[in-house]
């Protein structure tokens, strides 16, 4: 665990995340515009017509809503284990990003289920579920707002984290475990053709990478916010 | 490329705008607050 630790050291974390960012940044970038243009290139599905277009920013909003979770709870894991504060700044920091894919991925599967399914929302399994994982973002952002003290309210936020993480889960596995609307696995069981599964992966590694490059932005953020604060209060003194 | 959209514009359209508008969105609202985060702690040190 030293390496982590090292890294987690904020002064360190400044040094390598802004050698780290110019190279993250072009990578997105380079990424999703060669997704859309594989995306808007490629053939009509033969059952869903164009809309298969919606896939290709669906799935990659709600993989990223899920992993932003995951990346929350792991930090709170740190956090609440060796409570290193660039844990708490991380998990924090990475929270608005996840309500944006979160809705996004809401927002995209309502838009393609309309033509799709017949309506725009149904209390399936997945969905709800899914809608849950928007709640559980809501909850935790409310908690660190909501208690003044900052160490208590990141151990607060860490614990509502990691038991929200029982949700992840079931959002994957709700198209197995329960008849539902939404459509099964397709990348890993290979039903997807390679000219769909291509703009697709390229568009879900855009998304990362732009998760990566803004959770390291609002980190950095923090960090200097933090400094910033801790300048006041001595010049107050 | 093919921008046809024909019968379902009315769904694809909207969820790429939103999904773009989104994302610029994000992106220019964490950069801003990094940008204003630096210049604050920079006066900050310059008055020390």
């Amino acid at each position: 665990m030293n390496w982590l630790f090292r890294y987690a050291n904020p002064h360190e974390f400044m040094r390598l995340s802004g050698a780290v960012l110019p190279f993250t940044a072009v990578a997105t970038v380079l990424c999703l515009v060669l997704a859309l243009y594989l995306g808007f290139t490629a053939p009509p599905d033969y059952q869903q017509g164009r809309t298969v277009l919606i896939l290709f920013i669906h799935v990659p909003a709600a993989t990223s809503a899920m992993m932003v979770y995951g990346a929350i709870a792991v930090c709170s894991l740190l956090s609440l284990v060796w409570r290193h504060p660039l844990s708490d700044t991380a998990a924090r920091a990475a929270a608005p990003l996840g309500v944006i894919f979160t809705v996004l991925g809401l927002v995209t599967g309502s838009l393609w289920g309309r033509p799709m399914w017949g309506t725009y929302w149904a209390w399936d399994p997945r969905l709800t579920s899914f809608l849950l994982l928007l709640f559980l973002y809501f909850g935790y952002m409310a908690l660190w707002n909501a208690i003044e003290d900052e160490t208590k309210a990141a151990r607060a936020a860490a614990v509502l984290a990691l038991v929200g993480a029982v949700n992840i889960p079931i959002i994957k596995f709700s198209v197995n475990w329960w008849n539902t609307l939404h459509q099964g696995e397709s990348i890993v069981t290979g039903d997807l053709a390679p000219v769909f599964l291509a703009p697709l992966l390229l568009m879900m590694a855009g998304y990362v990478l732009l998760f990566v490059t803004l959770w390291m932005v609002r980190i950095r953020t923090a960090i200097l916010e933090r400094r910033a604060t801790v300048l006041m209060q001595r010049g107050a003194q | 490329m093919n921008f046809d959209m024909s019968p379902y514009g009315a769904y694809i359209w909207p969820a790429y705008g939103i999904s773009a508008l989104a994302l610029a969105g994000l992106t220019s609202w964490s950069w801003i607050r990094w940008r204003r985060a630096k210049a604050k702690l920079a006066a900050l040190e310059q008055r020390k």
